[in-house]
C-alpha cells in the first residue's frame, strides 16, 4: 500500500501559499485604501504641491496600484521589505528586534500555556462529572468571560501595586538574570497563559470525551484497562487532530492579537509596533507585520493539519 | 460445587433524560455451568446485552444494578470496588463486541490491541503473549497469522476483525465469554466461518459463553440452552432443543414462528400480460470515483448488469455486502448516475440522472433506503414527513393534504396520533414504516427497497414484509427488494437474481424449486442458518474455493 501521505501534506503546503498569496493581496490594497495620502501626510500639511508631486513620484505612488504591489512582491521575494515612510529606516531593522521580543514572550507563553491546558483537559475529562471536572469548567469559563484588559490591569494591581513583588512595566532589557527574567515576563505570560489556555483547556476536554465515547474505549474498559490507559491509550490518540488544531488556534492569537497586553505592561513587541505604524500611516510597516502575522497563523495551522495527517493510522 | 456464573434476582435501573428511572432487568435468576454455552434471545431493547453485560459488572452509561447478585467465579461483580472489577475483566471474564470494526482503536495495530490484556494485567511478557496471539489466530483460521497483527484494523475485513476480537477476548484465558451478536454484521457465507471458528476454539478450551443474539437459527447451532427475553424479564429457559422443538411461552412461538416467513398468501396479481415489462435495465454499469480516461468512474461497483421487472410482481436482488446490490439501486433511482447502459422504466428510456428526469417519472419510482433512522429528517414532524411529498408531487395542501397523510398512516397500520411525533419518538419498527409511507405518498408504480428490513428484529421484520405484501395486493404496485437475507427475499420475491462482485451470476425463480447453479449461489443460500442444531456441524462447504469459482 502506497503512503499517501506525502501528497497530503504537499497539498496542505500548497493550499497554505495560495492563502498567502490572496492575504498579501488583500493587505496590500486594504492598505492602499486607507484614508489620507502619504506623500502630505509625511511632508506636513506646509508642504508645496510641487514638493508633494515631487515625492509622490519619488515613491512611486502614482503608478498603477497593480504595479506597486509587483514592486511590493518582488522586494519581499528579495528580503527588501522596503524602508518606514516615518523615519526612513529600513522596515526589516524595525521589524527584527521587535519580531524577536514578541516570539520570546509567545514562545514562554506556550511553554507554560500548552502542557497546563492539555494537562488540565485532559484530567477533566477523565474524571467527567466529577468535582475536579466541575472546578476546571466552571474556572475556564470564568476566565474566559473576563477580558484581557481587566485580568492585565488585575495582575498589576495585584502584583506590582500591592504586592510589590513584580515590576508594572516589562522593561525587558534587564533580563541577564533567571529572576529578571522570571520578574520581567511573569505578569504577561500570566495574562496570556489565562487567555489562551482557557480556549484549549475546553476544546481539549471536548475532543477527550467524544472519543471516550467510542466503543473502542468502551472495550478497553471492558478489558479491564484503568481509566489513565483508557483515556492516554486509546482517547487522547485518536482526539489528537482537533486538540493540535484548537492549540494552533490559541496559540495564532499569540502572534498578533497581544495588542492590549503589550500596551498594558508596556511590552515592546510587534503588534504594538504595528498598531504605531497605523497611526502615521507608515504603510510599509503595516504590511510586513499583517503578513508576518498571515505567515505565523499558516505555518501553525499547517502544522495542526500535518500532526492531524500524521496521527491517523488510515492516512499514514 | 456452585456453578461458574450465578445470577440471583438481577435488576438493571436506567435514568432517563428526565430523570425518570425505570427498570430494564426485572429480577433475572441463571446459572451457568464451567464449559456451557448459555444464548440470550430476544428483540432489541428487550434488555439482553443488559443482562449480559452485568457478567463483567458494566452497566452503560445512565444505567446501574440496582439489585441482586451477579457471581462469577465466585466473585459478585455487583458489589465488587471498580479496582477488583477491572482485575477480573479480561481474565475471568471477556467481552466479544458486536461491530468488531467500531470496538478496535483506530490508532494502534491490531496485535497491540490483542495483547493489551496481558499487558493490563500483567500476566506474561509481550514476546510470549504475541506467540499465543499468533496461535490463537491460527486456530481461528484467520489468513496470514504471522502477520495480521502488524496491520490497523481498517486495513482486515469484517469477518477477519471478528473473529480478531475473540482472539483478543481468549488471550488472557477467561473462564467466561460473552459474545455480543458478534456475527450480526456479518454475511451469511462469512458467519458460518465466523460461528465455526468460534465454536472450535471454546470447546477446545472448555470456556463457558453467553451468547447474545436475536437470530435464533444462529444460536441453535452454538447454544446448549436458551434464555428468552422480553421488556427485562425471562420469558423462558431451556435446553436449545425444547425451545426449538416445543416452545412453552407465547413470545418464544411467535420468534419461531417470524423464523418462517410466511412465503404463500401472495397469489399472483391478474397481470395485465403484456409484453412490456415494467423496468428494463440493459448492461448498466455505475460507480464511484472521478472518471477515468476510458469514461468509467474510479471503482466500477456494478458491471454491466441487465434485468427486467414485470408488471405487479418483485424481483429480489441479493449478494454479500460490496457486491454492488446498493449501487445499482442508486443507479436505477437515478441518485448515482449509471455511467453506462440503458434503463427503461414503463416503456420509456430513462435518463440516467434524477436531475432530469422528469416530475412523472421520479414519482412512478421511488426508494427506500435501509437506515429510517438517518433518511428521516429528525428535525420534522411525521406529519412535515409524509406531507412533503404530497405537495411536492400532487399538489396537495391543507385539509386534503391532512386527509391523505391519515390515509397514508393508516395504510401502514400505525396510529394517527402519530403525526405529530417526530422520529426519534418512534421504535425502529414504526420509523421504517414512515419511511416506506413517504414512498407511497407518492403512488409509485415501483419502490426500491434497499435492505429495509435488515435493521429490524425477526418479528418486526416479519411484519413488515406482510404489510409490504398487502399493499402490493391494494395498490397493484412492484417491488424491487435488495436484500442480503434470503428468507426475507424468498418470502416476497417472484424472481430472485443473485449479485457476485457487481455481476448477475444467476436468475432464480422461487416457484421452480430448482436448486442453484452458480458455485456463488450456492454458497449463499446453502449458507443459510437452518433452526437444524446439526447444521453447522454437518455442513460441507469451502467457502474460498466457491468463492473463486
Amino acid at each position: 500500500m502506497t503512503s499517501r501521505v506525502p501528497s497530503l501534506i504537499l497539498g496542505r503546503l500548497l493550499i497554505a501559499l495560495v492563502t498567502l498569496t490572496i492575504v498579501s493581496f488583500a493587505v496590500f490594497f486594504a492598505t492602499t485604501l486607507l484614508p489620507g495620502d502619504t506623500a502630505t501626510i509625511l511632508l506636513g500639511q506646509a508642504a508645496t504641491p510641487e514638493a508633494i508631486a515631487g515625492l509622490r513620484t519619488a515613491m512611486h505612488l502614482d503608478d498603477p496600484a497593480l504595479l506597486r504591489f509587483v514592486y511590493w512582491i518582488g522586494g519581499l521575494f528579495r528580503g527588501d521589505l522596503g524602508t518606514s515612510y516615518a523615519n526612513h529606516m529600513p522596515v526589516a531593522t524595525l521589524i527584527s528586534g521587535r519580531l524577536a521580543n514578541t516570539l520570546k514572550l509567545a514562545g514562554l507563553t506556550t511553554l507554560v500555556s500548552v502542557p497546563l491546558a492539555l494537562t488540565l483537559g485532559i484530567t477533566a475529562a477523565m474524571w467527567r462529572r466529577t468535582l475536579y471536572d466541575r472546578i476546571v469548567t466552571i474556572a475556564t469559563i470564568g476566565v474566559i468571560s473576563v477580558p484581557e484588559f481587566v485580568l492585565a490591569t488585575l495582575a498589576v494591581l495585584v502584583f506590582a501595586v500591592y504586592l510589590k513583588w513584580l515590576p508594572a512595566l516589562s522593561f525587558t532589557y534587564n533580563v541577564d538574570s533567571f529572576s529578571g527574567l522570571l520578574r520581567a515576563y511573569a505578569m504577561p505570560v500570566i495574562t496570556l497563559t489565562f487567555g489562551v489556555s482557557a480556549q484549549m483547556i475546553r476544546m481539549t476536554r471536548a475532543a477527550v470525551i467524544e472519543t471516550l465515547n467510542t466503543p473502542y474505549v468502551e472495550m478497553a474498559l471492558l478489558k479491564g484497562a484503568s481509566r489513565p490507559r483508557m483515556v492516554l491509550r486509546h482517547a487522547l490518540p485518536n482526539a489528537l487532530g482537533p486538540i493540535s488544531n484548537a492549540v494552533a488556534l490559541s496559540l495564532s492569537y499569540l502572534l498578533g492579537g497581544v495588542i492590549i497586553v503589550e500596551t498594558i505592561f508596556n511590552y515592546p513587541g510587534i503588534a504594538k509596533l504595528m498598531v504605531d505604524a497605523v497611526s502615521t500611516r507608515d504603510l510599509p510597516l503595516i504590511q510586513s507585520c499583517a503578513m508576518i502575522f498571515c505567515f505565523g497563523y499558516l505555518i501553525l495551522i499547517t502544522t495542526a493539519d500535518i500532526v492531524a495527517i500524521l496521527s491517523n493510522p488510515r492516512l499514514r | 460445587m456452585t456453578n461458574l456464573v450465578e445470577i440471583r434476582a438481577l435488576t438493571v435501573e436506567a435514568t432517563t433524560d428526565s430523570g425518570r428511572k425505570i427498570q430494564i432487568l426485572k429480577g433475572i435468576d441463571l446459572d451457568i455451568a464451567a464449559g456451557e454455552t448459555v444464548a440470550f434471545i430476544g428483540e432489541s431493547g428487550s434488555g439482553k446485552t443488559t443482562a449480559a453485560m452485568t457478567l463483567l459488572g458494566h452497566a452503560r452509561p445512565g444505567c446501574r444494578i440496582s439489585g441482586g447478585t451477579v457471581k462469577v467465579d465466585g466473585h459478585d461483580m455487583a458489589t465488587l470496588p471498580e479496582k477488583e472489577r477491572a482485575a477480573l475483566r479480561g481474565t475471568t471474564v471477556a467481552y466479544v463486541p458486536q461491530s468488531a470494526a467500531a470496538a478496535f482503536n483506530p490508532a494502534s495495530t491490531i496485535m497491540d490491541q490483542v495483547i493489551e490484556v496481558t499487558r493490563i494485567h500483567r500476566l506474561m511478557p509481550p514476546d510470549e503473549a504475541r506467540r499465543r496471539a499468533v496461535a490463537l489466530f491460527r486456530a481461528l483460521s484467520l489468513p496470514d497469522p504471522d502477520g495480521i497483527g502488524d496491520r490497523y484494523p481498517h486495513q482486515v475485513s469484517g469477518g477477519q476483525l471478528q473473529r480478531l476480537a475473540a482472539a483478543m477476548a481468549l488471550i488472557g484465558d477467561p473462564k467466561v465469554v460473552i459474545f455480543d451478536e458478534p456475527t450480526t454484521a456479518l454475511d451469511v457465507t462469512t458467519q458460518v466461518e465466523v460461528l465455526r471458528a468460534f465454536k472450535a476454539v471454546t470447546a477446545q478450551h472448555r470456556i463457558a459463553c453467553v451468547y447474545v443474539s436475536h437470530d435464533l437459527a444462529v444460536v441453535a447451532q452454538i447454544a446448549d440452552r436458551i434464555m428468552v427475553l422480553r421488556n427485562g424479564a425471562v420469558q423462558e429457559t431451556g435446553s436449545v432443543h425444547d425451545i426449538l422443538t416445543r416452545p412453552a411461552h407465547p413470545y418464544t412461538q411467535e420468534l419461531l414462528h417470524a423464523f418462517h416467513p410466511d412465503t404463500g398468501g401472495r397469489e399472483a396479481l391478474p397481470v395485465a400480460d403484456s409484453a412490456a415489462p415494467l423496468l428494463e435495465i440493459n448492461t448498466l454499469s455505475a460507480g464511484y470515483g472521478p472518471p477515468q480516461s476510458n469514461g468509467q468512474p474510479l471503482v466500477l461497483a456494478v458491471k454491466g448488469v441487465s434485468l427486467q421487472v414485470k408488471r405487479g410482481t418483485n424481483l429480489g436482488i441479493i449478494g454479500e455486502s460490496g457486491c454492488g446490490k446498493s449501487t445499482l439501486a442508486r443507479a436505477i433511482a437515478g441518485i448515482l448516475p449509471a455511467c453506462k447502459g440503458d434503463i427503461q422504466f414503463n416503456g420509456k428510456e430513462l435518463w440516467h440522472s434524477a436531475r432530469q428526469r422528469s416530475h412523472d417519472q421520479l414519482r412512478d419510482l421511488q426508494i427506500v433506503f435501509q437506515h429510517a433512522d438517518t433518511a428521516l429528517n429528525p428535525a420534522k414532524s411525521i406529519e412535515d414527513i409524509l406531507g412533503r411529498p404530497l405537495t411536492f408531487y400532487h399538489g396537495l395542501r391543507g385539509k386534503a393534504r391532512d386527509a391523505r397523510v391519515d390515509a397514508l398512516l393508516d395504510m401502514v397500520r400505525l396510529p394517527r396520533a402519530l403525526r405529530h411525533r417526530r422520529p426519534a419518538e418512534l421504535s425502529g419498527g414504526q420509523k421504517q414504516r414512515v419511511n416506506f409511507a413517504r414512498a407511497l405518498a407518492a403512488e409509485p408504480k415501483l419502490i426500491l427497497c434497499d435492505e429495509i428490513t435488515s435493521a429490524l428484529d425477526t418479528v418486526v421484520a416479519a411484519a413488515v414484509i406482510d404489510l409490504l405484501k398487502e399493499l402490493q395486493r391494494e395498490l397493484g404496485l412492484s417491488y424491487v427488494f435488495i436484500s442480503h437475507d434470503l428468507s426475507v427475499i424468498e418470502a416476497i420475491c417472484d424472481e430472485i437474481v443473485v449479485m457476485y462482485r457487481g455481476q448477475t451470476v444467476e436468475t432464480i425463480i422461487p416457484a421452480d424449486r430448482q436448486p442453484p447453479q452458480h458455485p456463488y449461489s450456492q454458497l449463499l443460500f446453502s449458507s443459510v442458518p437452518k433452526l437444524d442444531p446439526t447444521w453447522l456441524d454437518t455442513l460441507n462447504i469451502d467457502a474460498d474455493r466457491m468463492r473463486v469459482a
